[in-house]
């Protein structure tokens, strides 16, 4: 992608050796990524890559999006000095990306306002997307109601059950929520029905995925959309610090606000990056969703990376108390970032989220998703490493509203 | 000759059954197959996972799993079939995962050593080969590859080359279940593709009745028939065999008459 023109920074271009070259032509991150689809789903996978590259040269989408991106969504997003959480903390100044002001309230939408752009230029009539919380759900109903498409949501029957507020958002965005009953009728589930009735509607239709996974093109296309965030990042810590940050740190579910955050980075050797994967009741429990630290390379859902899954390549499933990071699969550039050492990725479980949680909305006067709370509870274990003048950006990737109810839950409150 | 192209060299064209590992008592159902006249067998390779599958079949998946069906049962039924069938061609049927996760070589040379002929795998397209082709080809085993309404001219050469065996038209853009694709439009693709390379063209998807079967048969070189047969599974259990029997039967009585 072009430079976005408010926030490219002093953005240095990509270098021999770069971190910032992949995927190659066939969609690979190393031996990651690839296009494992359907021979049916195979034409359009690469109609859609035609369409991005052209889409990526041209200035008047580039325009389109960086205007939607100002003036509907609210960007850029606010850099903030988290003052009183330095404090706690007691070492490392820690800053924050504040991509819950959004609108719609995380950094989903950056992504869907770049698809839904795509599916118009492609012509597609209808949009369909998987859900999990419903972030990105509501985020795609929310488009398609800009932009006047049909909008088509497939959510796992457990999470319309838990996730009944973002269920009626999208219902009044005018989307049709279609619960899922297959397997443990979670997020792998509802995305595997959004890829069974993308094989039945090729024609017209065109699939929204919602974070940096998938065959390619998408999880190169959601980076380079979702990499506003780092671009903008990059350049605000630069106007008000002179420097870069040491260290940045986001949440991983299939990675997409971390990929956002880090790509831009990736070259600055100086500037260390931590993906914080959700552990669940622990990693030795079994019930995770941490691929990386606990799971092993393979193939689903159009690509390579590594998933939850038995010796016989059997997926399992994935759990934490954040819906949004239960899935048990990563996007590919991630397996590969994590295989070349570039990036590290830390385990954090349900408890140490749950009390990150409530330590920021107590310190900060902000309530964070559950996801974004798994990067705020890896702070305490990295701030060791760093000294006081040194600069920790984490990146707050959605407000929590949606996340009250199964944290007064868990705190045994009734509302 | 393999069995594979025997299959497809007898006088009448070939039925080609589906039914998942591990769902029902396979041997049973698998012998019953042959019985009522199927010419290829495909075992489908229980999956978590099963993206191109409607309900009948995603049912079959998670039936087979909670038996306990692993990798080493759908071989060990494999090579059971082998030894008290020497001739009838059997193929694999599944998605990548379950395929690669020991790594290629050691799944197609475990195949071969079952006794297996061919590999289907739904969801490596020939732009990923390298994940499974080369290795499936070192060890013998066809990879048998799928042509969809999709699949356009100037695409079909890089599907034909490498495949082997047969060349499996989807006859629907869709998943497996009841959808079924208008007969003008299964004729007019299979003179396509029989146009553009001399293997076999077995038709599938939504076929279901002795008339579809028929219907294709005066176009195609097979009839391939899987949602029919794994609903049968599903409702009859351990009677499901004299039911397969039948159908397979009807199936096979339509092939050779219209044929
Ligand atoms: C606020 C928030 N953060 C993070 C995630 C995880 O997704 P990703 O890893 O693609 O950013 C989600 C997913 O729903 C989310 O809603």
């Amino acid at each position: 992608m072009t430079e976005h023109p408010n926030s490219s920074g002093n953005q240095p271009p990509a270098k021999a050796n770069s971190f910032r070259q992949m995927p190659d032509s066939r969609g690979h991150f190393g031996t990651y990524g690839g296009r494992y689809v359907a021979e049916t789903l195979m034409p359009l996978v690469l109609e859609l890559e035609r369409e991005y590259r052209a889409a990526k040269a041209d200035a008047a989408f580039q325009q389109q999006f960086d205007d939607l991106l100002e003036h509907y969504v609210g960007r850029p997003s606010p850099l903030y000095f988290a003052e009183r959480l330095t404090e706690a903390l007691g070492g490392a100044q820690m800053w924050f990306k504040r991509e819950e002001l959004n609108h719609t309230g995380a950094h989903k939408i950056n992504n869907c306002i770049g698809q839904i752009l795509l599916a118009i230029r492609m012509g597609k009539t209808r949009i369909i997307a998987e859900t999990g919380a419903g972030q990105h759900g509501v985020a795609t109903a929310t488009v398609c109601a800009r932009f006047g498409l049909p909008c088509t949501i497939f959510m796992g029957a457990t999470d319309v059950a838990r996730q009944q507020p973002n269920v009626f958002r999208m219902k009044l965005l005018g989307a049709e929520v279609v619960p899922v009953d297959s397997g443990a009728a979670t997020l792998k589930d509802a995305m595997n029905e959004a890829l069974r009735h993308w094989v039945a509607h090729v024609e017209d239709t065109f699939y929204i995925i919602g974070t940096a996974a998938g065959p390619h093109p998408y999880p190169e296309l959601v980076r380079d959309f979702q990499s506003v965030i780092g671009k903008e990042a990059r350049a605000q810590m630069l106007a008000r610090t002179g420097r870069l940050p040491d260290l940045l740190v986001a949440a991983v579910g299939g990675g997409s606000n971390a990929i956002g955050l880090f790509h831009p980075f990736l070259d600055d050797p100086d500037v260390a990056m931590v993906g914080v994967e959700a552990a669940g009741h622990g990693i030795d429990s079994g019930q995770h969703a941490a691929s990386l630290t606990g799971g092993a390379p393979g193939v689903l859902h159009g690509n390579k990376t590594y998933l939850l899954q038995d010796e016989d390549g059997q997926i399992t499933e994935a759990h934490s108390i954040s819906a949004g990071l239960d899935y048990p699969g990563i996007g590919p550039e991630h397996a590969w970032l994590y295989e070349s050492g570039r990036v590290k990725y830390l385990p954090i479980g349900d408890d140490e989220a749950l009390e990150a949680f409530q330590l920021c909305c107590r310190l900060e006067g902000i309530i964070p998703a559950l996801e974004s709370a798994h990067a705020l509870a890896a702070l305490p274990k990295l701030v060791g490493d760093y000294g006081r003048d040194q600069i920790i950006l984490v990146n707050v990737s959605g407000r929590g509203d949606k996340d009250i109810f199964t944290v007064a839950d868990k705190l045994g409150v009734k509302i | 000759m393999t069995r594979l192209s025997s299959a497809f060299a007898k006088p009448h064209r070939a039925l080609v059954t589906f039914i998942t590992a591990g769902d029902g008592d396979t041997a049973a159902n698998l012998d019953a197959l042959v019985e009522g006249g199927a010419d290829v067998i495909e075992l489908g390779m229980p999956f978590t996972d099963p993206m191109a599958d409607g309900p009948a079949i995603q049912a079959a998946n998670i039936r087979a799993l909670g038996a306990g069906t692993t990798t080493a049962e759908v071989l060990r039924i494999a090579r059971e079939f082998r030894q008290r069938h020497p001739d009838v061609p059997l193929v694999l049927m599944g998605y990548a995962n379950p395929m690669v996760r020991r790594g290629p070589e050691w799944f197609a040379s475990a195949a071969a050593e079952a006794g297996v002929d061919g590999v289907i795998c739904v969801d490596i397209p020939p732009e990923e080969d390298d994940a499974l082709g080369p290795a499936l080809r070192a060890a013998g085993i066809a990879p048998i590859r799928l042509a969809t309404p999709t699949t356009d001219a100037a695409r079909l050469p890089q599907v034909l080359e490498g495949s082997a065996g047969f060349l499996y038209y989807v006859s629907v853009a869709g998943i497996t279940g009841k959808q079924q694709a208008a007969q003008a439009s299964i004729d007019e693709a299979v003179r396509r593709l029989k146009a553009a390379t001399n293997l076999p063209v077995a038709v599938g998807f939504g076929v279901r009745t002795p008339e579809q079967a028929a219907a294709i048969a005066k176009v195609a070189d097979g009839v391939v028939v899987g949602s029919a047969l794994v609903e049968l599974v599903g409702e009859h259990g351990k009677d499901a065999p004299e039911h397969l029997r039948k159908l397979t039967s009807a199936l096979a009585e339509a092939i050779r008459t219209a044929g």
